[in-house]
């Protein structure tokens, strides 16, 4: 049971330090787990990254599932996500109250007007550096264009493209597969 | 009821939304437009906010619009939704660790999953420039083609993104700088 707090803490206390999510949390994993804790090694801990990466939700959500369950099993996997998502519902929650309170001011407006510039370039960015790193090949463009078109002007529903999407992939690959050997 | 229906939405979020970060956006997009409980601009603003603020940005979108339909408790329900699917999943793969690990079927599966991810998180982009950036309905009023174009908007977004791409700074700086300037110019 002392275990299990523990481990609510630590990620509590992870979730509360890592902005951004994603690959910011990397180096916080890896001082508080195997250099401080030496509670997994950082291959396993790539690993586990790595799958979180190719698993549907988020990252740093399935890193830490990971993480809890090899420690202490399934009920560590639920404590450590748990822990994790503490602090976000806290400050958010605050957050929305207050924003909900002064969003009609002019001042705030005006502000969030230059914010939302500034979201579509960070979401630019992400999208530029996600391209480089995943969208390689030629049929990769052509399935991006599809599903982008599909999406933003025929507004089908994301879930039913992903599914599509990796039927498609798998069809793909097992056909073409078969053929290169 | 709200709460279950909360939990419900953000299940699939969870279940679907594949790649971290912004991989949640398109879906929240999509629900925004499916149940108006909320507005592309509103949608805008909670990125923002989640990007400033600690935790992974998925969980914090998610708490904020949790927040936004149903309180507390409705950010609780809606965060709680998106990490059940991933606690199942991961904890299957836990299990059977070095099959999901060097499964062909997987590796397959991605090939179709990857580009299609990075395709919706741009289509969500384009919805949220599409907003910011141009507007629509003075241009279908008056047909003339400078009123499309919000100039300022885009000629701050573009030197946002030269600044942005040349220093790699943490987004919350670019976030309060814009914030500033938005006050300044009133866009």
């Amino acid at each position: 049971m002392k275990e299990l707090f523990e481990l609510y803490f630590l990620f509590l206390k992870m979730g509360s330090v890592c902005f951004g999510g994603g690959y910011a949390m990397l180096p916080i994993l890896e001082r508080e787990l195997v250099t401080k804790r030496n509670w997994c090694t950082k291959e396993e801990l790539l690993d586990y990254y790595a799958i979180g990466q190719c698993t549907p939700g988020v990252i740093a959500v399935n890193t830490s599932t990971f993480i809890g369950h090899k420690l202490k099993g399934v009920v560590g996997g639920i404590v450590a996500t748990l822990g994790f998502i503490t602090p976000s519902i806290i400050i958010i929650s605050i957050l929305a109250t207050i924003i909900q309170s002064i969003t009609h001011l002019p001042v705030v407006e005006y502000a969030f007007s230059g914010i939302r510039i500034c979201v579509c370039v960070l979401i630019l960015n992400a999208t530029i550096n996600l391209w480089k790193s995943a969208v390689k090949d030629r049929i990769g463009i052509i399935l991006f264009l599809i599903i982008f078109i599909l999406s933003s002007f025929l507004n089908v529903s994301p879930v039913i493209l992903i599914v599509l999407a990796g039927f498609f992939g798998y069809l793909y690959k097992t056909i073409t597969g078969g053929k290169e050997k | 009821m709200i709460y279950l229906r909360l939990i419900y939405e953000f299940m699939k979020i969870g279940l679907f939304a594949v790649g971290g970060g912004l991989a949640t956006l398109p879906f929240l997009k999509d629900l925004a437009i499916k149940t108006g409980w909320y507005t592309i601009e509103d949608l805008m603003n909670m990125v923002a906010v989640s990007e400033s603020t600690p935790g992974p940005l998925g969980v914090n979108m998610s708490t904020f619009v949790g927040f936004v339909r149903g309180s507390f408790l409705g950010g609780i329900c809606a965060t709680l939704g998106l990490v059940i699917p991933s606690i199942a999943i991961i904890i299957i793969i836990a299990i059977m660790f070095k099959k999901f690990k060097d499964s062909p079927i997987i590796e397959k599966i991605f090939f179709g999953i990857r580009p299609a991810s990075i395709a919706l998180i741009a289509s969500a982009g384009y919805s949220v420039m599409k907003e910011a950036l141009f507007n629509f309905e003075l241009y279908s009023q008056t047909n003339a083609i400078l009123d499309l174009f919000k100039v300022s908007s885009i000629i701050y977004g573009v030197i946002l993104y030269i600044v942005f791409s040349k220093f790699k700074l943490h987004p919350i700086f670019y976030i309060l700088i814009s914030a500033v300037i938005g006050i300044i110019v009133k866009f």
